[in-house]
This record gives C-alpha cells, structure tokens and sequence, in this order.
C-alpha cells in the first residue's frame, strides 16, 4: 500500500485517497477550434511513462482537496506531493524524469 | 560446498533458434497473443518466414499470471462477435494442436447484488441471445444449484439477487495453451526467440523496416506489437501514441482443496471472481489497483478487499490458506476494448488494450491480428476495434461487461 503526504493533512495511507490520473493536463485554450484529432489527444490520450509521473489525487476521507504526486511507476516510490497552484517539483540527479508533453501550468 | 549442477531443461516443444537477419514478419511479445498470431499466420495465411521476439521467457508474461478465465457473455455487438469466435476457436483447439490443454466448459455465473446489477444481467442476457451466445438469467434458488456453496441467503450484506449464467464459458490451463501453439509454430518454421528485447524500430520514413533488439538489429517486412502492458512504451518507440493507460492486476491462489467449485463464480460489485483450478487451488481474482504502475505487484488493500468478498459469499472458504499472490500488468483502454490493427506508421500493426480480459481472446486475438498483417487490411472482426474509434467516437464500452473494475 502507498503512503501518500497530503500537503494540507500528512501522511496517510492509500485507500483516504481517490486516484485522478495523469496532472498538468490543461483544458483546451480555444476549444471550439480544435479538430476531432485534437479532441481525442485531449479526451483519451494520456501519457503513461515507466517512471516518474505526475498524476492527481484527491484526499477523499481526509480534507476532500485535489493535490499532484510525483510518483515512480516502477518502483511505486513516492518522490512528491505539492499543491495544485505549485509547479511540477524538478528532482535533482534524476536525468530519468519524463517531461509532461504539455509544459506545466494548467494545473488541473 | 559445491552442488552439482541441475541439468539443462530440454527443449522438447520447440527449438531455440539464433534470431536471422531478416523475416517477413516479426512479431514483438511471445505471450498468448503473440504466439497465437504467428500460428495463425503460418496456419491460415501460409507465411512462415517469422520469428516471434520475447524479452523474457515465452509466455512468462500476463499469459502466466492470469486466472484462465473464458467466456464470450460481452454487450455489444462488436464484442459478442469476437469473443464467440474465440470460444468457437476454443471449442476445437485442443484436437486441432493435439495438446490437451484442459479446456473445461464449466460454466460463469455474473452475479447481481443490486437492482441495477439485475437490470443490466437481464438486459445482457438478451443482448447474448440475439448474437448467439448462450445465456441464461437465474434467480437465487437456481444459482445456489449451479453453484451449492455459493451463500444465496438474503441475510449478508450484499445479497445475490440473480445471476447470468452462461454454460460455454470455463478455465483453461494458460501454460500448456501458449506450449501448443509454440509447438506447432514451430513445426511450421517460425522462429521463437526468447531473451531478446525489442528497444527501437528501424525506419524508413514514415515505413517501419525493422527492430532494434537486444540481439542486434533484424528487418523486417511487417512488424506486430503484441505486448500487453508495455504495448504504449514500445509503441512510443516508433512514434505512434496509445490510448491506454499500464496497471497492476493481481490474483491469488489458496492451497489445494478437494472439488468444492463446480463452476466460475464472477461479481462485479463485491470485487471478486473465483474459480478452482484442476489440481485443486481456489484461484481468485479482483480489479485493477487504481493508478498507473509497472512493477508487477499491487496493493494489499486489494487482496484484503477481495477475499472479505469471498468469506462472505462463499462461507466455506474462511479456513482457506492463501498460498501465493502475484501480479501482472494489463494496458487499459478508455472504452475497456482492446485495439486491433493498422498504425499511422506503414507496415506497423498494433494488438492491445486487453486490459484484464485478454486470456479469453487468445484464439481470435490471434487469428484476427494475423489477418491484419497478412493482408494489411482488418477482418471484419477486428475492423470496429481500429484505433481511429478514438477519434470518430465510435467506442465500443464494455466496462460493464468486463466484470473487474477497471
Ligand atoms: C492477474 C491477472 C488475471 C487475469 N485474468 C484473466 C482471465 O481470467 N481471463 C482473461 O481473459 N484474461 C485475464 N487476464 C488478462 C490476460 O492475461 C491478458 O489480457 C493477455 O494475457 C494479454 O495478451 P498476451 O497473452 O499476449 O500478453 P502477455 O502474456 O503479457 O504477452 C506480452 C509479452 O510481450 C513481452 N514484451 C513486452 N515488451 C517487450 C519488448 N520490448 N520486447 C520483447 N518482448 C516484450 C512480455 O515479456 C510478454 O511476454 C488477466 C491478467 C492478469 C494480470
Ligand atoms: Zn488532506
């Protein structure tokens, strides 16, 4: 089971939170724009790396707030937890990280 | 202390092969699928020049670490089409490789526990019946006869109201599957390699010529990624993008016990299957973990969830040792179907998105994929489950039909 940090509550196990999938995912900008393409890259497309990712969780039986983890996929080891309005965090001697495809910024 | 040495494990069912050069077709994953696919091509389409490229051992992948479940009781049309195949395919498998792989029709009962689970069995059951696949809605008293050990009693938390029940489905034993069809690929010239990774593609513009592996570089006319969950890292390689996200899956299996479990015993909403395996083993299964991994286990909640679930509905089992628990990695899709077919890149053909229900398949999975790249073109059967549904909206969702959560 992981242990996640909370950023508003601590550590607690897995099973208070609720898994939300890949983060930095902005909505699109102009989204009467974009073409049945760019519709299905953002509806059904996510990254899926082995290694690092930065994915969503929500603390359901704690505080109810949406944070993003930095997690290895691999390993299972937690390397982050910050906040939505917080920048993805860099992980020093870690050349592995696979950046998102969209720079961060959204933070949705 | 020096021990002797045990002996080299013999190759009986096929040979071991130095990869060649070059092939006609290569195929990346030596799992059911893969295999399957090179028989098939061999078998029905006359091409023999292949070699089938595994990273690990043959078959060592979720062709080893799934709960051999079979059955065809799917929604949609699309599904019901393909699935029955294969359990056509299943059917007459065993005389056609001449290997006994204990394909037992024992029947799965999909167990209801709310009224919703109710509407949608019966519902499901009309849907089976009008694409010819056997189906049957039971009430309790007829589960509990099916299924003796099954706790049908209004008095738990979660009572069975019903189930579907569909007497064609069964368990086969996964292992001897992939050895039959190794061994008659083999018999027909194609080429399985085993400890050879697949780490990039040759290309020629926008064409596919080639692999890179861990033993070289080997051409290739056409290439077939059948890799399970690692199908969108190796895809990523050639520059093709996957809709499908990688999760842990795990399973368990008790210790042996005397025949207790007539049939599959299948619930969506308490989160566990059950079967038991011919030596004896109760074999369990439950859904996804809920985030992304690769690490081949999976979290304990699961496993404490799953076998909560299984106490309450099959009392019996309270005294049962778990003896071993394991997990694999299944590629999930949105829509819960796999992915069957061409890829923007020329001569690349793409087999996944099997997510937790692939073993089933085995068969068709494998004829139709084999189909795809012999021809360039989709069979009919595998056309609905091309990877521009994505984009057309065409989706084929049988979350609910897929009986673990995912
Ligand atoms: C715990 C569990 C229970 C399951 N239960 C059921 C069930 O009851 N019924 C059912 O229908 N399905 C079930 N499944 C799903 C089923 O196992 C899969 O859908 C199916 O096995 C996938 O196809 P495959 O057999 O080809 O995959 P695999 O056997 O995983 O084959 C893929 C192969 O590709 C190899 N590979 C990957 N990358 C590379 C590379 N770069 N180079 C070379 N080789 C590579 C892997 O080593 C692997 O051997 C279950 C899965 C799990 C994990
Ligand atoms: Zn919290």
């Amino acid at each position: 089971m992981l242990l996640i940090s909370c950023p508003w509550c601590g550590p607690r196990d897995e099973t208070e939170y609720h898994y939300g999938g890949q983060a930095h995912v902005p909505y699109p900008g102009n989204p009467a724009d974009l073409t049945d393409e760019e519709w299905a890259a953002y509806v059904f497309y996510r990254d899926n790396p082995k290694g690092p990712f930065a994915e969503r969780w929500m603390h359901g039986t704690g505080c109810r707030r949406w944070f993003n983890v930095l997690r290895d996929t691999v390993s299972y080891e937690v390397l982050a937890a910050y906040r939505l309005d917080e920048p993805r965090p860099e992980l020093p001697g870690r050349a592995d990280v696979h950046q998102p495809a969209e720079p961060a910024g959204g933070n949705r | 202390m020096t021990a002797t040495p045990l002996p080299e494990h013999p190759d009986f069912l096929w040979r071991t092969p130095e990869p060649r050069s070059s092939y006609d077709v290569v195929i990346v994953g030596a799992g059911g699928h893969g295999l399957a696919t090179a028989y098939y091509l061999a078998r029905n389409h006359g091409i023999t020049n292949v070699a089938v490229l595994e990273k690990g051992w043959l078959a060592g992948g979720n062709m080893a670490r799934n709960t051999t479940i079979i059955r065809s009781n799917y929604l949609w049309d699309e599904s019901a089409a393909i699935y029955e195949h294969a359990l056509g395919l299943w059917e007459r498998l065993p005389e056609e490789l001449d290997y006994d792989f204990l394909f037992s029709q024992r029947g799965v009962l999909n167990l209801a526990h709310t009224l919703q689970d109710v509407r949608e069995g019966v519902r499901r059951v009309g849907a089976n019946r009008l694409n010819g696949v056997d189906a049957q809605w039971l009430e309790p008293d007829e589960v509990a006869k099916v299924c003796p050990i099954l706790n049908v009693s209004p008095r738990t938390r979660y009572p069975v109201l019903g189930a579907t029940f569909q007497p064609r489905a069964g368990i086969a034993k996964h292992d001897h599957v992939a050895w039959a069809l190794a061994r008659r690929a083999d018999e027909m010239g194609v080429d399985l390699i085993q400890g050879c990774e697949v780490t990039g593609f040759l290309k020629d513009g926008d064409r596919v010529v080639g692999v890179e592996t861990s033993r070289g570089r080997i051409l290739a006319g056409r290439v077939g990624l059948a890799a399970a969950g690692h199908s969108s890292v190796l895809a990523e390689r050639a520059g093709v993008r996957l809709p499908v996200q990688s999760h842990p899956l795990q399973a368990l299996v008790s210790e042996l016990h005397e025949p207790v479990h007539p049939t599959v015993v299948m619930s969506n909403h308490v989160h566990v299957y059950v079967s038991q395996a011919h030596k004896g083993e109760l074999v369990m299964g439950a859904g996804v973990d809920a985030y992304n991994g690769y690490g081949q286990r999976g979290s304990f909640h699961v496993i404490e969830r799953q076998m909560a679930a299984a106490v309450e509905l099959f009392p019996v089992f309270a005294r049962a040792h778990v003896l071993r628990t394991w997990g694999g990695i299944v590629d999930v899709t949105p829509d819960a179907s796999p992915i069957i077919g061409t890829t923007p890149v020329e001569n690349l053909y793409v087999n996944c998105g099997w997510g937790t229900g692939g073993f089933k398949a085995t068969p068709a999975a494998g004829w139709t994929f084999a189909h795809t790249i012999a021809t360039g073109e989709p069979h009919p059967l595998n056309a609905p489950f091309a990877l521009e549904r994505f984009t057309t909206g065409a989706l084929i969702d049988e979350h609910g039909a897929a009986a673990v959560a995912h």
